[in-house]
């Protein structure tokens, strides 16, 4: 196991380096720089500015300063903002964006597994079709149209919740409904096809015909084999999750991450685009790397390491 | 008697038949064969008696008719083979037996499903479940997807008896070690944290019998346990089932299309076509003087080595569509004997003995002539 968790950090290593080059090289091809603003500035101040972020300097020279800053995970300060570093504005942003993200994923993977069951549990029925059309509503409807609809119904015309910011749980319903309710319905109709198919496994038979509590049969050995898709989508669900919560927390004034992500690239804040970009591909990758543990548990058949002996 | 007693009794036996030494040593591998040589009793007591079962399934094309009226009885510690080819109904009946219908799309009707005293078709599922795993459990087809791979071998095994014998932990895990004693799996305390992906075919079905006895049921319902096997483990399994009915006198209903296996252990054979019994008999009936034409088809179409030079007759055409059964006779189409009157009724069951009965209108007095001129034909 540690020698699969070792490779498995190694790769992290390098795909975070290529998502570094890249978004480096991206950046510099956007015309504009942070220093451009509608005011007509001094020219030597221009210079002057360009030469303290060192941005007249060549292009190699400045790849090689911005991959040492990566590596040390120091971005120094916003460009846009001298009198905050790039760490302070994620230290302040993450911790938001992340209850938001965790809250959204425990959300939708628990409803939508609830639904989908259900649904396949009484397949062709009346829950069955209520369950299927919540879900195909919810994946056509994107997260920005949904996050409006709840703001003028929910907040302004009804005021049951609040339509912004991110203080108390009653602050957090509309956010985490609008985030939600499209991975959730994926993991609804997933769950349900994959139950409906495994309960038509031969071991489900067997099970039945050992006289064994249909709740058992349902928990124990059919949503055990039949959330393995569900796993696997998992990953593209975070990361949709993920690029989900730059528009929510946009939409909702939440002060999270996402904010600093969108305008840094508004505003070719070069270093905080630097700082984001690579925090957020972090902790994406690390979450595959969860999603991928967690394959292993469900199923025994999934060795993520080779034992010694093992055919 | 317990398990840890009759895998002791099994490995005494094996050693006095000089077939085996022990099977721990030989991961479960028998190699010879022993001799077919049954201690078993076949008493008179009734154990199960099916009276005019029918099954069908409404279906979007319309409704199959499985099975349209079998009848058939099973006596304490006998072997009944249901034999037959594809889709004549065979798993059908021991499904509906077992309760393992879903109804809908599945409807069943009957005079009668009656498991000792009580009428399985009139319980509830909550009471059905009662007797599923325990009076009756059933073997399945094909040992690699009849285990669940997610869980292991020793929570499959114990999960039933955990639940319906209200065993602890600890007495339901010696009883799983003594079942797979029972049948002949080496290891059995370490092989029990396995998963299914970790044994063999062979080993797989062994599991699969040990987990359809291991709440000492008196009815086991077999729906071809060796297709899925290679032939030399399918001689095994065989083995292993006529051993365990000499040790526990369990009756067996063994669902089959492979007559080898029919003639090794079964004692009365029930042939199905198109969703009926059209003939009962005890083996050597069966084998020896068969008179549904269809039986004497079924026969004439499996290979023997004593017969030199003789080719392998198939049966022409192929079986009726269930949709819209035939009202008479439903071999009447491939049969080579086949009469006016065999297409239009249904002929009614002629006893020839005590265990000998066909649906055959060639039983009629009236059908003699036609079967003196098929005799003067040979």
């Amino acid at each position: 196991m540690a020698k699969y968790i070792m490779k498995r950090f190694f790769m992290m290593l390098v795909t975070i380096f290529i998502i570094a080059t890249l978004t480096f090289f991206l950046m510099h091809a956007v015309p504009g720089s942070p220093l451009e603003s509608d005011r007509n500035t001094n020219e030597t101040v221009q210079a002057n500015l360009e030469r303290f972020y060192k941005l007249d300097q060549p292009m190699h020279i400045q790849y090689f300063s911005y991959m040492k800053s990566v590596a040390t995970f120091d971005f120094g300060p916003s460009i846009k903002d001298p009198n905050r570093t790039v760490n302070e504005l994620l230290a302040r942003g993450f911790p938001v964006s992340f209850e938001l993200g965790i809250i959204t994923i425990i959300v939708a993977v628990i409803s939508g597994i609830l639904l989908g069951t259900f649904a396949a549990l009484r397949h062709n029925k009346m829950i069955d079709y209520a369950a299927m059309t919540f879900a195909v509503i919810g994946i056509s409807i994107p997260n920005f149209v949904l996050a409006t609809v709840l703001i003028q119904q929910l907040a302004v015309n009804v005021n049951l919740f609040p339509p912004a910011t991110w203080k108390s749980p009653m602050h957090m319903v509309l956010p985490v409904f609008a985030l939600a309710t499209g991975p959730m319905a994926i993991i609804a109709r997933l769950t349900r096809s994959s139950m409906l198919e495994v309960l038509t496994q031969d071991y489900i038979k067997m099970a039945r015909a050992k006289g064994i509590n249909p709740m058992r049969i349902v928990l124990r050995h059919a949503l055990r084999n039949a959330l393995m898709p569900v796993v696997t989508i998992m990953g593209t669900l975070l990361a949709g999750i993920l690029t989900g919560t730059f528009v929510i927390e946009k939409i909702f004034a939440i002060p999270g991450m996402g904010k600093y992500f969108v305008d840094s690239i508004n505003n070719r804040d070069y270093p905080v685009i630097m700082g984001t970009t690579v925090f957020y591909s972090a902790f994406l990758i690390f979450m595959l790397f969860l999603v991928d543990i967690v394959y292993g548990i469900l199923d025994p058949r999934i060795k993520l390491h080779k034992k010694e002996g093992d055919v | 008697m317990t398990g840890k007693q009759l895998a002791e009794e099994l490995a005494r036996t094996r050693l006095e038949d000089g077939a085996d030494i022990d099977p721990v040593d030989h991961f479960g591998k028998r190699g010879k064969i022993v001799k077919n040589n049954k201690h078993k009793t076949v008493t008179d007591e009734r154990i199960l008696s099916v009276e005019d079962l029918h099954v069908t399934f409404s279906t979007y094309g319309g409704t199959v008719q499985a099975v349209r009226g079998v009848n058939f009885e099973l006596y304490k510690g006998e072997t009944l083979a249901i034999v037959g080819e594809s889709g004549c109904g065979k798993s059908v009946t021991s499904n509906a037996i077992m309760g393992l219908i879903q109804q809908p799309p599945g409807k069943i009707s009957s005079k009668g499903v009656h498991f000792k005293k009580q009428d399985l078709t009139k319980l509830s599922k909550k009471e059905m479940r009662k007797i599923q795993g325990v009076d009756i459990s059933m073997i399945f087809q094909d040992p690699m997807t009849a285990l669940n791979p997610t869980l292991t071998i020793g929570e499959q095994l114990t999960e039933g008896v955990k639940q319906h014998k209200n065993l602890s932990k600890s007495e339901a895990k010696q009883r799983a070690i003594d079942m797979l004693h029972l049948v002949g799996i080496p290891n059995p305390d370490e092989r029990l944290k396995q998963y299914p992906h970790q044994f063999s075919g062979g080993m797989r079905q062994r599991i699969v019998i040990a987990i359809a006895l291991i709440c000492e049921p008196e009815l086991l319902i077999a729906d071809e346990p060796t297709t899925a096997l290679d032939v030399t483990i399918q001689a095994q399994i065989l083995e292993l089932f006529d051993e365990i009915q000499a040790k526990t006198g369990v009756s067996i209903i063994l669902i089959t299309h492979d007559l080898g296996v029919v003639a090794k252990i079964a004692d009365r054979i029930a042939v199905m076509y198109a969703g009926k019994v059209i003939e009962t008999g005890d083996k050597r009936e069966i084998f020896y003087t068969p008179q549904h034409p269809y039986t004497q088809g079924l026969l004439n179409s499996v290979p023997r080595l004593d017969l030199a030079g003789g080719e392998l007759k198939p049966i022409d055409g192929t079986p009726p569509d269930l949709f819209a059964p035939p009202a008479g006779c439903p071999f009447a189409a491939r049969c080579p004997f086949a009469m006016d009157v065999c297409t239009n009724v249904y002929p009614e069951k002629t006893a020839l003995s005590k265990t000998h009965n066909v649906d055959c209108w060639l039983q009629d007095p009236r059908a003699q002539k036609l079967i003196e001129e098929r005799a003067f034909a040979r």
